[in-house]
This record gives C-alpha cells, structure tokens and sequence, in this order.
C-alpha cells in the first residue's frame, strides 16, 4: 500500500474471509416489536427528538427535545444526563430493572468538515463504580442516529432473550428482533450485521450501516465496553472504536442486548442543516491545512495515532510499568511508536468519523491471532492506541505482537483494555509478593511479563470459567482487594495503596507521583480516573506553570470543564490541542490553545445559530459538570471520601521504588518538607517513606480544599444550591437534595477543609459555611 | 481506472495570456452553469508581478488518498474525478491539495476541480492554454505518511 492511489476496489486486508449465511441468520430473527416514526429534518444539529426502548416492555416511543433541554444540557452527555436523571432512583445499580443505558450525539456530532466531530456520548449507571459514567466513542453510530431522526437512544428495561435492535433509516422504523444465531463476539457480529443490514451488495451500502454491541466477556466482567463500528470501504471491514470505561458493555449484555444497527438512508455535508455551511468549510479547511502542514512536526497522529506517547511518556519518567511502580523503564524502546509505525497500514484516511484528517484510527491488518478460540486466523486489529502500549508496560510485555494480540482479544470480547490492563497489573504485582499465587489464582501463573497468562485469564473470563478468581479478578480491583484482604493473604493498607482504582474504576495509564495536579485529575473527577477530564502533568510538573494550590485549583476548574464541553457536543478532544497553530506559544495561555477555542466557539455558532462566547462554552460545561456530581451525591457518592486515590498514584509504596528514584525523593525532603540534609543522610528508608506519605497524603487533601472551593462546592466535595443558582439550574428536586445533604455534613462534622494547614498557611475560605454568601 | 499511463493536464503561456478571464467563464459554465467565473471556475488566473499565472490541478492524485467515501478516483484517462453523488462535503481533499486547487465555492458543500474538459483551452482567445499529455507516473503524488518532521 505504500506506493498509494490504489483504488478503493482493488485494497485487501489479507484477512480470512468469513462464510456466513446471512440470510439463514437473518431468517431466525422474530421481531418482537416494530415501531414507525415520521422523518424529521436535523435542524441546526438537532433532530429535536430521542427515541426511548424498553428492553422489558417492549415500549417504543419518541421524545421530544425541548429549548429548555438545549439550554440547560446543551445536547450530547448532557441529554444523556437529564434523561438517567428522569428515569432513575438514588437506589438504582447498574443491573437494575430501570437502568439505562443512553447513546447521544450532540449537536456538533456528524459535521464532514471539521475533524473529530463524529463522537457518540454513552451514559449509565456503572457496574465498576455504581454511579454515573460517562464513556465517548468514535464510530459512525452517533451521526447516523442523529441522521436517521434521533438526538439519543435510551435503552431500558431488560430482554428475556438475545436481541438487537434496529434503527432503520430507510424504513424509517424501529425493531426489537430476536438474534439468535449471530455470534457474539465484536469483530465478527460487526460483520454480520453490516452484510445483513446493507440495501445494496456494495461497499458504499455497508459504509451506511454502524453497529455497536460488546463481546463474550463483557457478560461476566465488569470492564465491558461497547464496539461501534465504522465500515472501512478500503479494507473492507467493519473497523470498531470503543466507549471503554465503566463497563458500559457489561449493561448492554445485561439488558440482553447482542447489538444495535443503525442504517442512514442518505447522508450529505450538509445533513445537520448548519446555520452557516460556508464558514464550516472554512473552519475545517484551516484545520485540515493545519493538520497536513505541522502534524508530522507535533504529535505524528496521522501516522501512529496516539502511540506515539510511549517514548515521550518513558523518556519523562510517566510510562506505567509494573502497575505503576516505575515510569520508565529500560526495555520501553521495543515498544516505542516506531515498532507499530513498521506494522501499521499506511496512507489510508483512517478517521473514525469522515473528514477526521487526525486519522489517529490506525490499524494492523492481516495480523495473525496467536491464542484462543481465533488462533491462526487473521484479522484487522484497530489499535493499539497508547493506552493500550501503556497497558502493555504496566504488565511488562515488552512485544508488540503480544500488545495487538492483547488489543484484538479485549476489543473482540467487548472489555475495556484500560481496566483489563491495570487490573492484570495490579494481580501481578500482588503475585510477585505472593500475595497471589498459581494456586490462589486458578492454575494462572500471573507473573510479570506473563502475556500468556494474561490472555488465558481473558479467555477464561471469555468463556464464563467459575473459578473463584476469574470470577473475582474480571469485576475489577476493588473486588480483588477486598478479596485478598477477606483471606488475609496481604496487609490492607498496603494492598490498597497499591490497587491503582478510584471510585471503583482502573487507572488510565500515566504514571502521577510527581504531578499533584494530575493526582487531583484522576482523582477529583465525576466518574473515576480517566484522563479525560484533566492533563495536567506537562503543566504541573514539566513546565511548572501552575504552583500554587489556587493555581492549580483554577486548571482542575477550567480544563475539566472544557474537555466536557466536547463531550456535549459530541466532538473529540484530539484536534483541539494534539496539533497546534505555529503562533500557539506566543499567545498569553498556551495550554489552553485559544485559536482553537475560537474556533470551537465559531464552529457552535455556525451549526446552531446561537451567538455563544467562549465563557458560555464553559458555562454550557459547568452545568453538566454539577449535574453530574449532584448525582452522584444523590446516589450516595460524590463526596470527599469518593474521591480517595491509592497512594501508589501518589508516591513510592515500596521501598524498591523509593530506592529507584532516591536522589529525587532526598531532594524533596530537603525542598518541599524542610528537613535538613544531615537529618535526611541520617534517616532510614522507611523512615524518609513515612515522612513523605504523609506529606503527600496532605498536600492531596489540600488540592481537594481549593478545588471544591473554586468549583463552587461545599468542603465535602458537594455542589451547593447557590452554585446550581447562579447556573441556571432550576431542578427544584436536586436542589432540596443537595441543601438536605449539606446539612446533614453539617451536623456530621463534614464541613470541614481535609487538609492540615501550618504556619503562614491558610484553606480556601476561613468562613465557615462561605457558600451562602454567594449571590 | 488505475490502469491508466498518460493523463491531459492544462500547460499554461503567461506570455500570451492578456487575462481577459474567459477561461474562468468558460469552467464556471461547466461546473455551475455560469460565467461568473472566479470561485466558481476550477482554473484562476492571477497577476503577479505584471505577468499572469495560471492555478489549476496538475492532476497529481493526492487527494484520491485522502477520500473517506471513495469519491475520488483516477479515471481511465487518468483524470483525478470527484463523483459529487458520493461526496460528503468534508473538504480534507481541499486542506490537503498541494496546489490548493481542490475547490470550494459557496454554491455548494461539495469541492470542484479540473477535469482536463478542454473548455478553457478552446475559450481562449490567445491560445495562452493547452492540453498536453504527460505519464502518470511522473506527476503522481501521495499523501505524507512518514513518522517525523
């Protein structure tokens, strides 16, 4: 392929071609309920109407949007979030009967032309962390949803057999069908479904379908995630991204849901009427010059996608290794960018929505499965991203091969590479103490390294194996710790200083120790340790450009509630600052790359006609942002103790790690705590460790004061009724919520800052109940 | 349709070009049914310098990489062709071109650009445009994507 301008036609995979029946298949199918709707035209990026499912009911119906609901929740995870919030209890767990599991778009989702604007925004009650999680995913789901009439889906309810669901574009209707023989299992349902659901036998039909559904191991384990498909028209193959975090997938198996199709009867460049097509194409085409011009000088997205963080990663001490100990390590160079550079098919557009000229979508194709139930087959792999790399460290596999194997494996089994990745991590870590052994884990000899091992525990998990610990390790970290310290096999402050969780969910794989900042991005954060929210670690540590804890404060402000304000509009946060304008660092705030901020405003403006600054971006944010966390208070999280994080994010745990990085942890002694150097030479390693857990330990509750105090929270984290006031958010009911869990914090002593404050030092707000002087 | 050896490309006299536009008219009528020439016509004659140049696609292909959809391709006679049916407007073809002659006109969400048609070349009227045969090979183009600067 590298020669290029090969036709479209005459491109192949070298995959093995598969032989189904489908009409066979299809003929199985009994519809169980069948609903028309009337097409209604996308109107300035809404099509002013969601679609309600009961999986239990067999209900269909549609919902309108009203301008009220545009106000307030602007459209993408903010429907998503008003929606849960209509149709849930403080009581309700991700398996309860009326969980739902929602699919949104937002207005801005399925423009063609500016990059990374085909995002679809899932929301649910999840199974790892039991409140709201959030999980964006690329894929061409979410535009033809909207395409085909609907801002959102909204599954509830439960099916008592396998279904799928089918948005028809075409028929304009909506069916639950039984699917019983189609497998499970992503790589290959994606296919099915395609083929099935295509109008025509021509690669351009089967670029107009998208299917999402999650794999075999998602029905047993709590990492499910959930595979939207993109129809590849050059390799012939329905490419997959996922909405990873949170178990997502496991609640789409759950509701018995094998998969959903969604079919677009036509789309154009102008599908989502803008106000302003022409300064779209502007807009875009700058960015499209931008990118072609500087990214092989930036971030090589357009030839590694995001992989090429390893090397930058390891080279500053953040690459995961051995669940999290270390930052770096010496074999990390056969892992670098370049190793999957050599694999990677070249000079396709491989964005995962059209007109992502980004293209970090990048693939292996015609890789040869070496385990489990494919082996020997060859398939298209779609990653890895660096997440997944960083996966690989953090169990110390040092193989690419054995990274993609890892990667084709969990996305086909529908579970999230993160949290498969640091939970596997973290089991090894616990064997390599003995904490865990072959025998405590089922015959798996869950050493460091042990590639095999890990894939013979997702295979098992895959396979519904009852052994106690497969069972146990596929619902997470916390219940493996909870496990191991159940049975005694390990101290339990040091097992949970080590279990890299917060709120139930793994960690995404940058390593935090020195980064108080990116400590509180992980750990101060609505749905658990994703970077999503907040990347502060270049800022924090490299650049030290925001040192002090209002400082810092103001950047978990600002940048969480801008990274969401993509996530409202169903957009992709990689253009905005994974390749920058060359004047970018001669302006004021570099970090927050304001060309492209206008650019984002102008965009919002030019698709739905409002006349929106860059202050109501975030205000548009913010709302979501305490809606979200209100929710999570009314659900009996959302507090200062939910937002605990393992001190392994912190600090060294072990003395192996102190002793790894000795020089540095001696210097902050001296630095940032005050002691002397004599007094440092003279003290034990454990000693030195203790001094500066417990410093660390403070300078993070610290952070939390500031934080909650500039988000306009109470000092347990709570959002307070004068905050939700000067937002505009009205919800009679969330508000008396929140007023009642305030006062009962009162009465309880919560009301307090956490951080212990010294000489010359003081918490945010002297004041005690400050937040009701806010008008 | 990748068969093709030879393609037609406009060749250019800025010694005889006295920019009377007729041939901008000429494309704009082929292209959007009007004389108005200018954003509308895929070749544009600018003056620099006292002397005109020509701006139009050199048929060189890049773009054909970079269509998600497949809507371009390189015709048998080796003509870079944009099948506006299958287009969906997201004008990487337009960002990516190196000539910048991958066009957008506001009529339209979809882009334009030379088809080699020859109607220029007869509108005309000092002969300053001609279509000459070059090989593919030697003006073919592809995509960036190598890893580093």
């Amino acid at each position: 392929m590298i020669e290029g301008q090969i036709p479209v036609q005459e491109y192949s995979t070298g995959n093995t071609v598969h032989k189904w029946d489908i009409e066979k298949l299809k003929k199985k199918h009994k519809i169980l309920a069948k609903y028309s709707y009337e097409e209604a035209k996308v109107n300035r990026g809404f099509a002013g109407k969601t679609l309600y499912v009961n999986l239990s009911t067999l209900e269909i119906k549609e919902k309108k949007v009203t301008e009220e609901m545009k106000q307030q929740f602007t459209g993408g995870r903010g429907f998503g979030l008003k929606l849960l919030w209509d149709s849930i209890k403080p009581s309700t767990r991700w398996d309860s009967e009326e969980n739902e599991l929602i699919i949104t778009t937002g207005p801005l989702c399925g423009v063609t032309q500016y990059p990374g604007s085909g995002k679809s925004l899932c929301v649910s009650v999840s199974p790892s962390t039991s409140i709201v999680c959030d999980s964006n995913v690329g894929g061409f789901f979410g535009p033809f949803l909207k395409f085909t009439g609907f801002d959102a889906i909204e599954l509830q309810g439960k099916s008592k057999e396998n279904v799928i669901v089918v948005v028809d574009g075409e028929q304009k209707t909506v069916t639950i069908e039984t699917a019983p023989e189609e497998e499970t299992n992503s790589h290959l349902i994606a296919e099915q479904l395609t083929h099935m659901y295509a109008s025509e036998d021509t690669d351009l039909s089967r670029q107009k379908v998208s299917v999402v559904s999650a794999g075999k191991a998602a029905e047993h384990s709590y990492w499910g995630c959930m595979n939207f498909s993109f129809y590849d028209i050059r390799r012939k193959v329905p490419r997959l991204k996922q909405a990873g975090r949170g178990g997502l997938g496991t609640v789409l198996r759950d509701k018995k849901i094998k998969a959903l199709v969604v079919k677009v009867k036509d789309f154009d460049g102008v599908s989502n009427n803008p106000a302003d097509p022409d300064k779209l194409a502007e807009l875009g085409t700058i960015m499209h010059k931008e990118i072609r011009d500087l990214d092989r000088y930036q971030c090589n997205m357009r030839s590694v996608g995001t992989a090429h963080l390893a090397e930058i990663m390891d080279d500053y001490d953040l690459l995961p290794t051995e669940n999290y100990r270390f930052g770096s390590f010496p074999k990390a160079s056969k892992i670098y960018s370049p190793k999957f550079f050599e694999l990677f098919t070249k000079i396709i557009p491989d964005g995962c929505w059209h007109g992502c000229t980004m293209a970090c979508a990048k693939t292996v194709d015609g890789f040869t499965v070496m385990t489990g139930p494919y082996k020997g087959q060859k398939v298209t792999v779609d990653g890895p991203e660096y997440e997944t790399v960083g996966c690989g460290s953090n169990m110390s596999i040092w193989d690419p091969l054995w990274i993609l194997e890892f990667n084709f494996y969990c996305d086909t089994y529908g579970i999230d590479t993160i949290s498969t990745g640091t939970a596997i991590a973290f089991y090894m870590e616990m064997y390599e103490y003995g904490i865990l052994n072959k025998e405590r884990c089922d015959g798996l000899e869950l050493c460091f390294g042990n590639a095999d091992a890990a894939l013979e525990l997702m295979h098992r998990i895959a396979g519904g194996d009852t052994s106690e610990f497969v069972v146990v390790a596929s619902k997470g970290i916390r219940r493996v710790k909870d496990w191991i310290i159940k049975n005694n096999w390990g101290d339990a402050k040091f097992v949970n200083d080590c279990g890299m969780e917060s709120k139930g969910l793994e960690y995404s794989e940058y390593v935090t120790k020195e980064s108080l900042a990116m400590q509180g991005g992980y750990g101060l954060t609505l749905k658990g340790p994703q970077h999503d929210e907040a990347w502060l670690i270049f800022m924090d540590m490299v650049d030290n450009a925001i040192p002090t804890f209002e400082d810092k404060a103001e950047a978990l402000h600002y940048f969480p509630m801008w990274r969401t304000w993509f996530g409202l509009n169903g957009l992709c946060k990689l253009p905005w600052n994974d390749v920058v304008p060359l004047s970018n660092n001669d302006t004021d705030e570099p970090a927050k790359v304001p060309e492209h901020v206008q650019h984002y405003v102008e965009y919002q403006n030019s698709v739905t006609g409002w006349n929106i600054d860059k202050e109501g971006l975030i205000l548009q944010s913010e709302r979501c942002y305490n809606f979200q966390r209100a929710m999570n208070v009314w659900m009996g999280r959302g507090q200062r103790k939910d937002d605990w994080i393992p001190y392994r994010s912190m600090g060294p745990v072990t003395e192996m790690e102190y002793k790894s990085r000795e020089e540095r942890y001696d210097a902050q002694l001296v630095k940032d705590i005050g002691l002397s150097k004599k007094e440092v030479a003279s003290m034990s390693i454990p000693d030195k460790m203790k001094v500066l857990y417990e410093h660390r330990q403070n300078q993070y509750q610290k952070l939390a004061d500031a934080v909650y105090y500039r988000r306009g929270w109470t000092p347990n984290g709570i959002p307070t009724p004068q905050k939700l006031a000067q937002l505009g958010i009205k919800d009679k009911k969330m508000i008396a919520m929140l007023q009642k869990k305030i006062d009962e914090d009162e009465k309880a002593g919560l009301n307090e800052w956490g951080g212990k404050y010294g000489k010359g030092e003081s918490p945010p707000s002297k004041k005690k109940r400050y937040w009701e002087d806010w008008k | 349709m990748s068969e093709a050896k030879t393609v037609k490309i406009l060749k250019f006299d800025s010694e005889k070009c006295k920019g009377c536009l007729e041939c901008e008219k000429a494309c704009s009528k082929i292209h959007f049914k009007t004389d108005e020439g200018k954003e509308k016509s895929a070749i544009r004659i600018i003056k620099s310098n006292k002397k005109y140049k020509m701006d139009v696609c050199n048929q060189c292909g890049l773009c054909i990489d970079m269509c998600p959809v497949g809507a371009l391709q390189r015709k048998k006679n080796g003509v870079v062709w944009l099948d506006k049916k299958i287009c969906i407007g997201c004008q990487a073809c337009v960002g990516f071109c190196p000539l910048a002659a991958m066009r957008k006109a506001s009529a339209q969400i979809e882009p334009f650009k030379c088809i080699s048609c020859g109607s220029c070349v007869r509108a005309c009227p000092e002969k300053a445009l001609e279509l000459v045969e070059v090989e593919v090979k030697n003006i073919k183009e592809i995509v960036y994507y190598k890893q580093g600067g």
